[in-house]
């Protein structure tokens, strides 16, 4: 781009470590992809424990994943793909200066981002009211595998799911968390009008966490809400 | 040689052009960053060292008679704790990598340089937690954390250094994304890969792996903990877990882990035998590659560390075949290190002698690792002071002793000083002599069934582990040595001149010490690396160390 | 070697020969490997010294050069795995017929129950010449069953069954150590291992049991009412027993398994996960209510129900040599 060569050494935006723009973008994509890189194997270790547990233990699990509301889940998985859409409209927005657009979109992201963590609350509520939180008082009754009505269910395999959907669950809230911070730091960004044409890639880099976190939760809910569900 | 010193006209540099703590706490320099991860690693090494230190003399005797048992548990876990994640781990990348890559690529600083202090205060953060923890009665499930013992059995505080390796792994991340992009995306005009020092593909390397590893380490410790706290039952066989998945998330980053710690060793040996030898290493693309084929083949080996653990034959039958294929690139550097001397100039300045002691202990340290890789062997062999001998040949005789002879050679670009070339050999002879007193017997006691940590052991032992303590108060010796010297010269050495070594690289075409941004004009590089028929044929002043 | 001062663990097995042999193999291509790299580096350094006037030659590289010295090693791992993987195929193939020892392992003490009905703490008697083959489980944490003279070692871990064998050469008392750190008193869990001539341990035998394992199992059985479901005719509401030990199991889900110590062992304890074809879940479990030496019992006892006697139900891998006639001196069992 022409304009920006030539304002190069005047673009406050530019580091001083960096010798042009178009270097500095380079490498904050680069880095956002590769931190984005180590998430996956930080979430990675969960998925594998999850596999290993569920070959060993399909029926049990099959009957702790029936108690979870699919409704409430699907909702969220709802939520989040909306969330993703007007995260890429801002991004659109912040390339194409179209600032109320920007605005608009960052707090729609915000707000349902915040809906998001929620309505995981109201379900984290209930497991807790259910006893189904692993630990002392954790209780697994009355509750059958799906197909195998009159099959044993052993409540501590039954606790290991749970073990697992929490911290699962409870990982990604936090990066959901850490989430709504930095999109709150670029809503307050776009509001001074930081963001340009030529300089927005915060709102770009936030844009990919914020895709990663979503594809996460994508596949999330089905591997906990839809352990072996029949109609 | 004061009044010399103080009547220097000094350059501005990195050093001199801000002064004050404040400079120095919220400084972007990378140069700035890899003195503070030096004196922060500095004292880590001297508190393993300390518990290593209290370790041999309790095996002086066959009885426990030093300290109690729980209290020995508690020394060969912090011990290992705080030399692999706060000392071997950090310190070639954080220390030498930081001040380095940019200067070797021609760059005017990493990528993130605020990154790169988050870096180092996440490091003081997980430093402070673990200081906390071991003053505040301590760890004693071993550095290994396997469960049972550390989620159900051990009384100790587990959850608190289990979280404070927790904070220092995120150290260790973000210095590797910090060098991957660096090297990508920072490389002067010029600089090809082909060029790069190898240096810096050793790096390369080294932050895949931390980059691809280290979460995994993460996750597996806040499974820990939450066991720990909250009593699931993820690990505990009477609730349905598994005690083995442990071992397995474990030892997924722990292998990789200990290419971390001499991938960056090797990079350093790399840059060293070929200015002391006066030329282009041997096989520059094979030694390249060889690093990555490590870096991509430590991640396939883990369950090695597993064949007595229950795993089923046909498993362990796979680890140890990948086992073998992943000592191929080991052995290929070493041959290409030693075919490098051939028909060379050889300088036995002193970090040449670190090499030398380099190569012999890390083949010999590699070698052992065929040992234990054979199934046969590792039997009866695993979990005894063979293993032990094993990775400390590699990680004190190999990471260490490339990290101080770094130190040696670069040392008058980090300071700008020189230091007394006599006290440095004898140093390295100290430390080479010292530590093979103490770590080989060890084979030997681990063979004959010694198991490892062990506070009390049958009297027959007794003769090699008096041994293996003589040897290593006199290492201990050896690693104070250039601690003083070292400092010594920051005030008294001479001036140390822009190339001592006539080395390549362009680390040495800047002053010594560099100025803030490096260079006072970035460079465009026309040359291959190690362009040592050229520097050779440069004439060389007569005080520059090199010319000795 | 030396009493005081032991160069060498002595042999006391049929593996130990094995294991000494690759080891030694081992020491001899180490040895060379590092004495010819210390030769070169030494030669070099000396030969090629710095001298004034005399430049270093800029050699690139040489691509047969570094074929030979990936292959060559290449081909030398190759021996030496597959040489490893033989002995231990071995090492993990415990022989049919061998003698049963069951352990249980706790922080900090080795408690073992031959087959026969003796009882040990921290001692393991056992004859020269046969075939011992140990069950192992811990009560807590993971342990390690270490005899170096043996040259032999088997993590022990809590909830399953380990197995390990091996066949005493030489009479003698020699270390039996834990290998894996298990708490405070991980160096305190040493014992050993009495190897005695067939007449001297007949002797010992014969002092001092209580009965063969699978009897006191047979006790238990009756004690917690397992006979009321698993009935010798075909009408209890569990699985008939006789005969079960080793055979493959067709379960109510679809799978088969073999019935091994651990299959015994996890349908005591959680008797849902395994359910066989045809029966209901309504097994009891008996976790927290039966020890780990009634387990033992137990398991010994159902195995004494198998006119056979598959003692390689546990190992993995392909058949091992077949065990020479280790029935000498053997009592019946």
């Amino acid at each position: 781009m022409p304009d920006s060569q030539l304002t190069a050494a005047h673009n406050p935006a530019l580091l001083h470590h960096f010798a042009e723009p178009q270097q500095q973008r380079d490498a904050a994509s680069l880095g956002m992809w590769v931190f984005l890189g180590t998430e996956i194997m930080f979430f990675g270790g969960l998925f594998c424990t999850y596999l290993v547990y569920r070959r060993g233990y399909f029926g049990d699990w099959g009957a702790a994943s029936k108690t979870l509301d699919v409704t409430l889940g699907a909702t969220n998985t709802a939520v989040l793909i909306c969330s993703s859409l007007t995260v890429v409209l801002a991004v659109w927005a912040a390339q194409t200066c179209r600032r109320k657009l920007l605005l608009g979109n960052l707090l729609a992201t915000l707000v349902l981002g915040t809906a998001f963590l929620g309505i995981k609350a109201i379900e984290y509520k209930e497991k807790f009211e259910k006893h189904h939180v692993p630990g002392a008082s954790f209780e697994f009754n009355n509750v059958t595998i799906p197909g195998h009505p009159d099959q044993y269910v052993n409540p501590s395999h039954a606790e290991i799911f749970f073990a697992l959907y929490f911290v699962m669950t409870g990982l990604h809230a936090l990066h959901m968390i850490v989430g709504i911070g930095i999109f709150i730091w670029l809503t307050v960004m776009a509001w001074k009008g930081r963001f340009t044409p030529e300089y927005n890639t915060p709102v770009e880099m936030g844009g990919l966490y914020w895709h990663f976190v979503d594809i996460i939760w994508i596949y999330l809910f089905p591997l906990l809400y839809l352990i072996d569900r029949h109609p | 040689m004061a009044t010399a010193s103080m009547q220097r006209v000094e350059r501005e540099n990195y050093l001199n052009k801000h002064y004050g703590v404040g400079s120095w706490l919220f400084t972007t320099d990378h140069k700035r960053i890899a003195l503070l991860y030096l004196l922060s690693i500095t004292f880590f090494f001297f508190i393993g060292g300390f518990f290593a230190l209290l370790i041999r003399l309790e095996l002086l005797t066959p009885a426990g008679d030093l300290v109690q048992a729980d209290t020995y548990n508690k020394l060969f876990t912090m011990h290992g704790m705080v030399m692999v994640f706060f000392f071997l781990v950090p310190s070639i990348p954080a220390v030498l990598g930081n001040f380095l890559v940019p200067l070797m690529i021609g760059a005017k600083d990493l990528a993130f340089p605020k990154i790169n202090l988050l870096s180092w205060y996440l490091y003081i953060l997980g430093g402070v937690m673990m200081l906390h923890c071991m003053l505040t009665g301590g760890v004693d499930t071993g550095w290994t954390f396997y469960v049972p013992f550390s989620t159900a059995f051990s009384n100790t505080k587990v959850v608190e250094a289990g979280l404070a390796i927790f904070v220092v792994g995120f150290s260790s991340i973000l210095t590797g994304l910090n060098f991957v992009v660096t090297i990508h995306r920072m490389r002067a005009p010029g600089m090809t890969w082909s060029r790069l020092p190898l240096f810096i593909w050793a790096h390369y390397a080294t932050s895949i792996i931390q980059l691809l590893g280290t979460p995994v380490i993460a996750i597996t410790l806040v499974l820990v903990a939450a066991e720990r706290a909250l009593h699931l039952g993820i690990f505990d066989p009477k609730l349905g877990g598994d005690p083995l998945l442990f071992q397995h998330l474990f030892w997924f980053y722990s292998h990789p882990a200990v290419y971390i710690m001499i991938l960056p060793s090797m990079g350093i040996i790399s840059e060293i035998i070929a200015c002391f030898s006066r030329k282009r290493i041997f096989g520059y693309s094979f030694v390249a590659f060889s690093s990555i084929a490590i870096a991509v083949f430590g991640f396939l080996v883990w369950a090695h560390h597993m064949f007595v653990a229950g795993i089923s034959v046909y498993a362990a039958l796979v680890f140890s075949l990948l086992s073998y294929l992943v000592a191929v690139p080991s052995a290929v550097k070493v041959f290409n290190w030693t075919a490098t001397m051939y028909k060379g100039s050889i300088h036995y300045d002193a970090p040449m002698l670190y090499a030398f002691g380099f190569l012999g202990l890390f083949t010999m340290g590699g070698l052992t690792g065929l040992f234990l890789a054979a199934l046969g062997i590792d039997v009866h062999v695993t979990d005894t002071y063979f293993v032990i001998a094993h990775f400390h040949y590699i990680m004190v005789g190999g990471a260490v002793m490339g990290y101080l002879g770094g130190m040696h050679f670069w040392w008058p670009k980090i300071s700008g000083r020189l230091y007394p070339e006599g006290w440095a050999k004898l140093a390295a002879l100290t430390v080479f002599i010292g530590f093979n007193l103490t770590f080989f017997p060890q084979f030997i006691l681990g063979y004959v069934g010694m198991p490892r940590r062990y506070y009390q052991y049958p009297p027959e032992f007794q003769v090699l582990n008096v041994l293996s303590t003589a040897g290593a108060t006199i290492l201990g010796v050896g690693y104070l040595l250039p601690m003083a010297y070292f400092l010594w010269s920051m005030r008294y050495g001479k001036p140390a001149p822009d190339n001592p070594w006539n080395a390549a690289g362009l680390e040495w075409k800047t002053a010594s010490p560099p100025p803030t941004f490096n260079f006072d004009q970035e460079p465009v590089v026309t040359w291959e690396a190690y362009n040592y028929d050229e520097l050779n044929r440069l004439p060389v002043k007569e005080e520059t160390p090199i010319a000795r | 070697m030396f009493d005081n001062f032991p160069l060498w663990p002595q042999r006391a097995s049929t593996m130990a020969g094995n294991v000494d042999a690759l080891y030694i193999f081992l020491l001899i291509v180490s040895g060379l490997i590092t004495l010819l790299i210390f030769v070169c580096v030494v030669f070099f350094a000396a030969k090629f010294r710095h001298r004034p006037g005399v430049q270093a030659e800029p050699i690139e590289g040489s691509m047969p050069l570094e074929l030979t010295w990936s292959i060559i090693p290449m081909g030398v791992f190759l021996v030496i795995f597959f040489w490893g993987a033989v002995v231990y195929f071995q090492e993990r193939t415990p022989p049919r017929d061998a003698t049963e020892v069951y352990v249980v392992a706790k922080q900090w003490m080795w408690k073992l129950e031959h087959a026969e009905g003796q009882r040990e703490i921290n001692e393991l008697h056992v004859p020269v010449g046969r075939d011992v083959k140990m069950i192992m489980t811990s009560q807590d944490a993971i342990h390690s069953f270490y005899v170096p003279a043996f040259r032999i070692k088997q993590d022990v871990l809590p909830g399953r069954y380990t197995v390990a064998w091996f066949r005493a050469t030489k009479p003698g008392t020699y270390h039996l150590f834990c290998a894996e750190y298990c708490g405070t008193q991980h160096s305190g869990m040493i014992g050993s291992v009495v190897v005695m001539e067939p007449a001297q341990y007949e002797v010992w035998m014969s002092g001092g049991s209580t009965g063969p394992l699978s009897a006191s199992g047979e006790k238990v059985f009756a004690e917690l009412g397992c006979a009321t479901c698993h009935r010798p005719d075909a009408q209890g509401r569990g699985p008939n027993l006789q005969g079960l030990f080793g055979k493959t199991v067709q379960l109510e889900d679809g799978r088969t398994v073999t019935a091994d110590e651990n299959y015994i062992r996890e349908s005591i304890l959680d008797p849902g996960a395994k359910v066989v074809k045809g029966f209901k879940p309504v097994m009891p479990t008996f976790q927290g209510i039966v020890s780990e030496e009634q387990l033992n019992a137990l398991v010994a006892y159902v195995k004494s129900l198998s006119s056979a006697r598959p003692g390689n139900a546990m190992a993995a891998g392909s058949p091992s040599p077949p065990a020479k006639a280790s029935a000498q001196g053997r009592q019946v069992q």
